[in-house]
């Protein structure tokens, strides 16, 4: 479902924030992408909505997004939950863009907690919302020494963590925003997406922008730039599995939601990416319960 | 530990020399100078306020001095002044050939993590990427300091203070380094447990042939532990010698005070 | 007799102690005193009560300090002058040369007998093994039975904390060894097996400076003696 370009509300600026701010978040974007992986410190705005909501995102989405482009905003890979539904709305408004719930037809892609299985290209941006963006905060409260450690890559750390959870549970129990090394140097929180989406940040031919708003952070992984994600020798890091395919589109090789059904211990699984599966549904592909939905 | 003994034997491990650090108008330390050899144990001792801690932290690379130098023989490089080493090199050479153990072991251990992943935090940081290996290293170490390997897993804040400082130690030796800073390791904790500790400390250093420097107001710690003393009083040194001297035969005033206020048990 | 068979050389040695918590009272001790030892020479030092024999001791093994003269000690085949020497230096010399039995066994409470005795010996790079073998030889020719081998030598009487200190400084054979009383808490088996083991050492040409109480046990072992006088303390 695309919605075309239309008319911005008038009184406000192109896309709400002011040139000036859009300029000054743009030079911290390039200075971003020119270090992958970097947290890039910038002025982070008030927005017409709390932190913790995307305010990080959406500044800079709002800095980066023309005319001409096509957005597309996720919330746990749903198009249709309210964060995304908001945002979406936002931009329509105030830059007067169209918006599609299709990954194919975006041209940037803002998210909260998923990458689309569908493989992004090199004419996409993909926007990152970020809640904490220091990956050494847990061990390490002074930020100061966090600065330092990162300078020095000083990255021991990270490892202890992964030590503690295989001494707890006997693996590596870290299921989302799973620490990863960008371009061999810096070490990077992928922002709480499930480590199942680790492997499509590696080599990926889109621009991947992360912004935190609360935190007041902006960094970046360029194109076709090696993500590693952190693990032992004996012990390498693995994304989750599921036992069932998507009951809608019968899909294998997604990541899938619990959905529980009723109250009687009924659950089923399906695509958390709704997109993803609906255009696979479109395409003739059904689960167990797609042919009931379909009918 | 052969590398120890074809060590250039005419080097000091650590040479210090006239360091000081005052703080506004007031003396932190004045003056100071003193050599410290492969596997030789220094006490430094003085009341409270007479710098001995200001000494430790500004020999140990924590606290830059006004004045002076410290030179520290590297593995690698033979002997180079640690405040002149790149901030990388300096922050590698306190984890791995150097120990510091703190008093308080809040500022030595990470309370948010388990005794094992304290232990193994500085292996992990030079390098250690195989868990099967690192967990056996750690438990080692946890032997070696007498813990009760069942507890290796518990977070620091559930051990007694005792136990704390030994996880402490063991977090400090897991590199093997050939210099490690006490700063009154075993103030605060109940004699019996002090007692222990110091056995194995002296164990520890004994057989792993590791130089130390220990701060301490207590003499029967430096007379346990160190071979040489050092009297620190009002930022100055007031008197240096092999321990059993500084003790049986004290000549400045000061330490003649200070050996004549140990009670009798 | 050639010169390598000087063990040590002290002269001029002067030692006053000064009281500085007590008004700063001076005690001087001796003034401008001389010795030697020579290879399988036993010194033995006489003199009432008083007069500065465990001082000079005390001075020659450089747990005190003196305030003139000099104490030359052979050390690796040079003469090194002990009140002049680095810290350094002094812990060499007392770990290899010189051996220092005092009249009271210094007892650390959790390290066993066995430990005690075999410190020096490892401390010198003997093995483990060998040094507890010697050690256990030493403590048996000691009488120290080998149920009390693995306790600390806190617990133990007079007599046998002083044969465990004894023990400590024989196991390790150093060419040099200045001691303090060693007889005096003993009993007559005991004091005899002492005296044997100190004219063992002078006849493998261990040079030593002692001091002793009983005349008997002076007279069975003393080649030469050296008397020091109670010094007017009136300073």
């Amino acid at each position: 479902m695309t919605e075309p370009a239309q008319q911005p509300l008038t009184g406000y600026n192109f896309a709400y924030l002011d040139e000036q701010t859009k300029r000054m978040i743009r030079r911290s974007i390039l200075k971003a992408v020119a270090i992958p992986g970097h947290q890039i410190p910038f002025g982070s705005r008030e927005m017409p909505l709390p932190y913790g909501w995307g305010t990080g995102g959406i500044q800079v989405t709002a800095s980066i997004i023309g005319k001409d482009d096509t957005l597309k905003v996720i919330d746990q890979g749903a198009d249709d939950t309210t964060n995304a539904v908001s945002i979406r709305k936002f931009f329509a408004a105030t830059a007067g863009v169209a918006t599609t719930e299709r990954t194919t037809e975006a041209t940037i892609v803002q998210t909260r907690h998923r990458i689309p299985e569908t493989p992004l290209t090199e004419n996409q941006i993909i926007v990152y919302q970020v809640p904490i963006p220091e990956p050494l905060r847990w061990l390490e409260p002074r930020e100061v020494e966090t600065r330092k450690m990162h300078a020095l890559a000083e990255y021991g750390p990270m490892h202890v963590q992964l030590y503690e959870q295989i001494a707890k549970y006997g693996r590596i129990a870290a299921s989302y925003d799973y620490p990863v090394v960008v371009n061999g140097r810096y070490l990077m929180r992928p922002s709480p997406i499930p480590k199942f989406d680790n492997p499509k940040m590696d080599n990926n031919p889109a621009l991947q922008l992360f912004g935190a708003g609360r935190e007041k952070r902006i960094y970046a992984v360029p194109p076709y730039t090696s993500v590693k994600s952190l693990d032992f020798e004996d012990y390498p890091f693995s994304v989750e599995s599921w036992e069932h395919c998507c009951a809608l589109c019968g899909s294998t090789d997604s990541y899938l939601d619990e959905i529980i059904t009723d109250d009687r211990g009924g659950k089923m699984f399906v695509c958390s990416d709704t997109d993803y599966c609906t255009q696979r549904q479109e395409n003739g592909h059904f689960g167990p319960l797609g042919s009931e939905a379909a009918e | 530990m052969t590398d120890r003994i074809s060590h250039n034997a005419d080097t000091p491990l650590l040479r210090v020399d006239s360091l000081s650090k005052s703080y506004g108008p007031v003396v932190g330390c004045r003056d100071v100078a003193f050599d410290l050899w492969p596997g030789e144990v220094l006490g430094i001792v003085g009341e409270s306020g007479s710098g001995k801690t200001t000494l430790l932290k500004c020999v140990s690379a924590q606290l830059e001095p006004d004045g002076g130098a410290v030179q520290y023989d590297t593995r690698d490089d033979g002997p180079r002044d640690v405040y002149g080493l790149s901030e990388a090199r300096r922050r590698l050479l306190m984890r791995t050939d150097w120990g510091i153990v703190h008093q308080n072991p809040r500022d030595g251990l990470r309370f948010g993590i388990s005794a094992g992943a304290n232990v193994g935090e500085r292996l992990i940081a030079v390098g250690e990427r195989h868990y099967g290996d690192l967990r056996a290293e750690v438990t080692d170490w946890l032997e070696r300091v007498e813990m009760d390997i069942g507890r290796m897993d518990d977070l620091p804040s559930t051990f007694s203070g005792g136990m704390q400082q030994r996880v402490q130690i063991a977090r400090n030796l897991i590199t093997r380094p050939r210099l490690v800073f006490m700063d009154e390791p075993t103030s605060g904790l109940d004699v019996s447990v002090q007692a222990r500790l110091l056995d194995l400390i002296r164990m520890l250093v004994g057989t792993l042939r590791i130089a130390c420097i220990i701060v301490t107001h207590d003499l029967g710690v430096v007379r346990l532990l160190t071979h040489r003393t050092i009297v620190m009083q009002k930022g100055e040194v007031v008197e240096h010698g092999l321990t059993d001297q500084v003790l049986d035969d004290p000549q400045h005033p000061y330490t003649q005070l200070l050996v004549s206020s140990i009670l009798p048990v | 007799m050639t010169d390598t068979d000087t063990l040590l050389n002290a002269r001029n040695l002067s030692k006053t102690f000064t009281l500085h918590t007590q008004g700063g009272v001076r005690l001087p001790v001796f003034d401008g005193l001389d010795l030697s030892l020579q290879r399988g020479q036993c010194l033995v030092l006489v003199g009432p009560s008083g007069a500065g024999k465990s001082s000079l001791l005390r001075c020659l093994y450089g747990n005190y300090l003196v305030q003139h003269g000099e104490v030359m000690v052979r050390h690796d085949g040079r003469m090194i002058d002990l009140t002049q020497a680095t810290t350094r230096d002094l812990l060499d010399v007392r770990l290899r040369t010189l051996g220092f039995v005092s009249q009271f066994l210094r007892v650390i409470p959790r390290v066993s007998t066995l430990d005690v005795v075999a410190e020096p010996l490892l401390a010198q790079g003997c093995g483990e093994d060998d040094a507890r073998d010697k050690a256990s030889t030493m403590l048996a020719r000691l009488n120290i039975p080998d149920r009390l081998w693995s306790i600390a030598p806190a617990t133990f009487s007079g007599g046998e904390q002083q044969r465990v200190n004894i023990a400590r400084c024989f196991v390790a054979d150093y060419p040099i060894l200045l001691l303090d009383e060693p007889t005096a808490s003993l009993d007559v088996d005991n004091r005899k097996i002492v005296l044997d083991l100190i004219t063992e050492a002078r006849r493998r040409g261990t040079g030593i400076i002692g001091i002793f109480h009983d005349p008997q046990d002076r007279a069975a072992v003393a080649t030469d003696t050296l008397e020091l006088a109670a010094m007017d303390q009136a300073a």
